[in-house]
């Protein structure tokens, strides 16, 4: 076998066009490299460099559709992958999500060489996670957490002409602060796509004091309590909203948004206030591809669909279920628009909204979150999630934060909060906690809701 | 006995090693392994008994970990070259010299015996990358075609995965190892006008072949035949009255919940607070070891990475340590925890128990989870015998929903079938049925584990851990169990309808 892997992504995608002999044929390169640093109790447990070289050969045989994806595929390797491609398309039953192909563009950035990330990202933000322990273990508190930045470069081509490329920059930083005895925790997170923007002592200094917030302990029962959601918790519930708005589900009856004895909900209002939820690719700050890029077909997207524009989205607007997640051929059968999903969500309220300080002013008495954890869905039909209060349940009493409460377990629909909110605050860049794996890039607002089902208590602090 | 694939021993496994760990030895490194892996997976999405989607991929790639100067150093490379294996070793020294103004505690690593050029297969009998897709596909449509009839949807999926490993280290130690797992699922779907469900088949995941899709270790049209009319009754059934009933648990929901309340909550990394910031830690933290009343005195939990056909099952973890069995919970104390290298050495436990993962190539190993069982009671009750025993209560099977609080104390779970227990008999299913209970309130209130009869390996491909996030497969054994006095919720109540 060759040792040597030496060719482009971009030369990598014509030439593994050039060998198949399928009637269509579309090839995704992706150039992924990663960095990251874990820490825990003021100290690094582990960390990494990592880099991937991943190839997506689609072959098209009338409407069969035969996918193979390989990592480091070396250049004698190719012709063998293709081969794989357009043997499986062959033997594929046709596809019922078969279109033309999105015909031809091409990203004006297409042939500029691939720059990953590395270590060196940290290079400035690594001795100030060093002094920011230094800071804690001098002041009683243990820093725990973790830095990634990731960066991948995706190269899409196909027999229709298209040329697409897209770079994708993620980092995060979760930062979570504990007392010495463990009995304190306070979290925070931001999403950033370089570490120039992240000031951790800033952050260090916000956890400091929500532990002191923590010091005096009040203990409550479970029960439905007026509580404020931070924009991060809104996200992690927001989050599972969006995935759960297939509209191909939908349609079939599977899902909170299916109309009874058939159809889906769009158009039902799901909110008196003036909500809107979108995404956007080109929103400042949380960019992401402004084209499809699906590796295989499934219930809400489409290989045929690789290549098409994707704008700025409504799935709610004006309170009003407005979209849902679908592809060209969902969206025959649904008789909506084609409204591919797009890797960034926003939720914005009523003009004017206020910020979480004022909102936390101007409560009588309620809680204020921290973040959500463990989100599982309970019941499909009506979207009942269930999850738990994490680092940080406080409450507020005449505009003040007076103590911090035990955790609960909650059960409830984002849905069905939807309609119940009472306030939605000034939108922001947030970070999901629970879902920051899997999405980064969120803008929400905090929200008050009368009535949060805080279903029992949690000992976990 | 199957071996390991011509083609990944044809890799240049042993010269990339060397390059590696000699550029490691070069530089000053106290320790250095190298690991080079290849996992290919295939999964199948079927709708209705249509092929919707299918994807063949693979992730090709080495590592190299270090530790210099009592720091960790992590590296990996996908370009299988000497030359390029000796880069990512230079790479892993510099993330060392990065990170070390940020370390507080050196690392240093517990003795295990070194096993020079050991190879393992784990046991199966069909590999199912050797079956073409379209026997595949045409087998799932069947079984799909065969239960359209009397339900409105189905869909089905099946995983499988081929993991090839080749590992070596400083010391001496050099394995290479090969391993398929696979999982099937179907789920039917109807609906009656008011409101809709689904129910899917049984099956866990196994460390088997093909064979497992064929008639050995399931059978799965007799499973298949059975859902249309289970689902039809689920439909029908009365919503269940919330309050504290004596529960059933068969195995095929009593894994997920043992996964969540013990598997998780006896990892040393979390006791520790290694994992605080994301996946948590644990209620049974290291002053409890030996002392924790977790549950009942039936209460007799192992932990194994030598089981056949678990998913966890390996010949040697990813630090180079032999897979082994050990006691977790004994008599209802808690006496183990599933550890690590530098975790054993570090609270004196001694050798690892060999827990040790990483899933892919690009990824620093954590310590993962052991096939992490209950053990049945020898000569128990069957099941039926345990329902016998319950005046009020409810029989639960299939796993569903899940969710744990981030100390492991709280969890809530539902099911996929839900039987109601009346003065020893079963009297129809239930439905809106979720359980809720504090740990070990729930494990002390277990008053009697099913005998070996009731055993069934459950588990699951993809539990999540770390960051960056990792899955690991991971298989748990339990006998049918009867638990008193736990907490039933109604979730369309505590939806607020």
């Amino acid at each position: 076998m060759s040792d040597v892997v030496a060719t482009t992504p971009q030369e990598t995608v014509e030439r593994a066009l050039a060998l198949s002999g399928a009637d269509d044929r579309m090839v995704i390169a992706d150039e992924g490299s990663t960095a990251n640093l874990r820490f825990a109790g003021n100290t690094l447990t582990t960390n990494g460099v990592a880099r991937s070289s991943r190839l997506t050969v689609i072959s098209i045989v009338g409407q069969g559709v035969g996918v193979v994806s390989r990592s480091a595929v070396r250049p004698d390797q190719l012709a063998d992958v293709v081969a794989a491609a357009d043997r499986a398309a062959r033997e594929a039953q046709p596809s019922e999500d078969a279109r033309p192909l999105v015909p031809g563009t091409a990203s004006a950035d297409w042939d500029r060489a691939v720059e990953p990330t590395n270590i060196e990202v940290f290079r400035d933000f690594a001795p100030a996670l060093g002094e920011a322990f230094a800071a804690a273990e001098a002041s009683g508190r243990r820093l725990y957490g973790f830095a990634e930045h990731t960066l991948t470069s995706t190269f899409m081509g196909s027999s229709s002409g298209l040329r697409l490329r897209h770079d994708q920059p993620t980092g995060r930083l979760e930062l979570n602060a504990k007392s010495r005895d463990m009995a304190r925790s306070a979290w925070t997170g931001v999403a950033t796509r370089d570490f120039r923007d992240v000031d951790v002592a800033a952050l260090d200094t916000t956890l400091a004091q929500r532990l002191e917030w923590a010091k005096r302990r009040v203990s409550l029962d479970a029960g439905r309590y007026e509580t404020i959601l931070p924009p991060t918790a809104v996200s992690d519930l927001m989050i599972y909203l969006y995935w759960s708005a297939g509209a191909r589900d939908a349609a079939d009856g599977r899902t909170v948004f299916s109309r009874p004895g058939g159809g889906t909900r769009v158009g039902d209002r799901l909110s008196d206030l003036p909500l809107r939820l979108y995404s956007d690719p080109a929103h400042p700050g949380i960019e992401c591809a402004p084209f499809v890029v699906a590796h295989t077909s499934s219930r809400e997207e489409s290989v045929f669909d690789n290549g098409l524009t994707l704008g700025s989205t409504d799935w709610i607007s004006g309170g009003t279920l407005s979209g849902l997640v679908q592809t060209r051929h969902s969206a025959e059968l649904t008789e909506l628009a084609a409204t591919p999903r797009v890797d960034n969500l926003i939720m914005t309220g009523p003009e004017g909204g206020r910020s979480l300080d004022e909102m936390i002013a101007d409560t009588r008495r309620g809680l204020l979150l921290t973040c959500l954890w463990y989100i599982r869905e309970v019941d499909p039909q009506t979207l009942l999630l269930t999850g738990l209060t994490r680092d940080g349940v406080y409450l507020v009493e005449e505009g003040e934060v007076v103590g911090e409460v035990n955790n609960f377990r909650f059960n409830e629909s984002p849905v069905d909060l939807l309609g119940r909110l009472t306030e939605v605050g000034a939108s922001g860049q947030t970070l999901p906690r629970e879902w920051s794996d899997y999405f980064t890039r969120a803008v929400m607002p905090p929200v008050r809701v009368p009535d949060f089902n805080m279903s029992t208590v949690s000992q976990a602090n | 006995m199957r071996q390991i694939d011509a083609d990944f021993l044809a890799l240049p496994l042993r010269r990339l090693a060397d390059a590696a760990l000699q550029r490691a030895r070069d530089l000053g490194a106290e320790h250095a392994s190298f690991r080079l892996e290849r996992v290919r997976a295939e999964n199948l999405r079927l709708f209705d008994a249509r092929l919707e989607g299918a994807m063949d991929a693979d992730d090709l790639g080495f590592a190299v970990r270090v530790v210099k100067d009592g720091t960790w150093g992590f590296a990996s490379g996908i370009e299988l070259t000497p030359e390029a294996a000796a880069r990512a070793a230079e790479e892993a020294v510099r993330v060392a010299a990065v990170s070390a103004p940020i370390n507080r505690e050196p690392v240093e690593l517990a003795p295990e015996p070194v096993h020079a050029d050991v190879t393992w297969v784990s046991s199966y009998e069909v590999d199912p990358f050797e079956v073409p897709l379209p026997e595949k596909a045409a087998l799932l449509g069947d079984w799909s075609a065969g239960m359209l009839g009397g339900v409105d949807h189905v869909s089905a999926s099946l995983m499988q995965v081929k993991e090839q490993k080749f590992y070596a280290d400083t010391a001496g130690t050099v394995t290479t190892q090969q391993r398929v797992r696979i999982h099937p699922v179907l789920t039917a779907m109807k609906a009656d006008g008011r409101r809709f469900d689904d129910m899917r088949t049984l099956a866990p995941p196994a460390g088997r072949g093909y064979e497992y899709l064929t008639g050995v270790g399931w059978d799965f049209p007799a499973e298949i035949a059975e859902l249309p009319e289970l689902l039809a009754e689920k439909l029908k059934a009365p919503s269940v009255e919330a309050g504290a009933y004596d529960l059933v648990i068969h195995p095929s929901n009593l894994w997920l919940t043992i996964h969540e309340s013990i598997g998780h909550a006896t990892e040393l990394d979390r006791a520790l607070g290694y994992e605080a910031a994301y996946a948590g830690m644990s209620f049974a933290t290291f002053d409890k070891l030996g002392n924790l009343h977790y549950g009942s005195p039936v209460m007799n939990v192992v932990g194994d990475r030598t089981v056949e056909h678990g998913l966890a099952t390996v010949g040697w973890d990813d630090e180079g340590v032999a897979g082994q069995s050990f006691d977790i919970v004994s008599e209802g104390t808690l006496v183990g925890y599933q550890l690590d290298r530098r975790m054993a050495l570090l609270k004196g436990l001694g050798r690892s128990n060999g827990c040790a993962f990483a899933d892919s190539p690009g990824h620093v190993p954590i310590q993962r989870m052991a096939n992490v069982s209950l053990r049945p009671a020898e000569g128990g009750p069957s099941t039926e015998e345990l329902i016998s025993r319950v005046e009020r209560g409810v029989y639960i099977v299939g796993d569903k929903s899940w969710s744990i609080d981030m100390q492991r104390y709280n969890f809530q779970f539902t099911g996929q079938r839900f039987y109601k227990i009346e003065n020893g008999r079963l009297a129809g299913q239930l439905r809106d049925v979720a359980y809720q209970a504090t740990t070990t309130d729930f494990w002390r209130s277990m008053e009697a584990a099913g005998g070996p009869e009731t055993y069934v390996l459950g588990g699951a491909f993809n539990c999540g851990k770390g960051q960056p996030g990792q899955i690991a497969p991971v298989s748990h054994g339990a006998p049918s169990a009867l638990f008193r006095g736990v907490r039933i919720l109604n979730t369309v109540q505590e939806g607020g309808k």
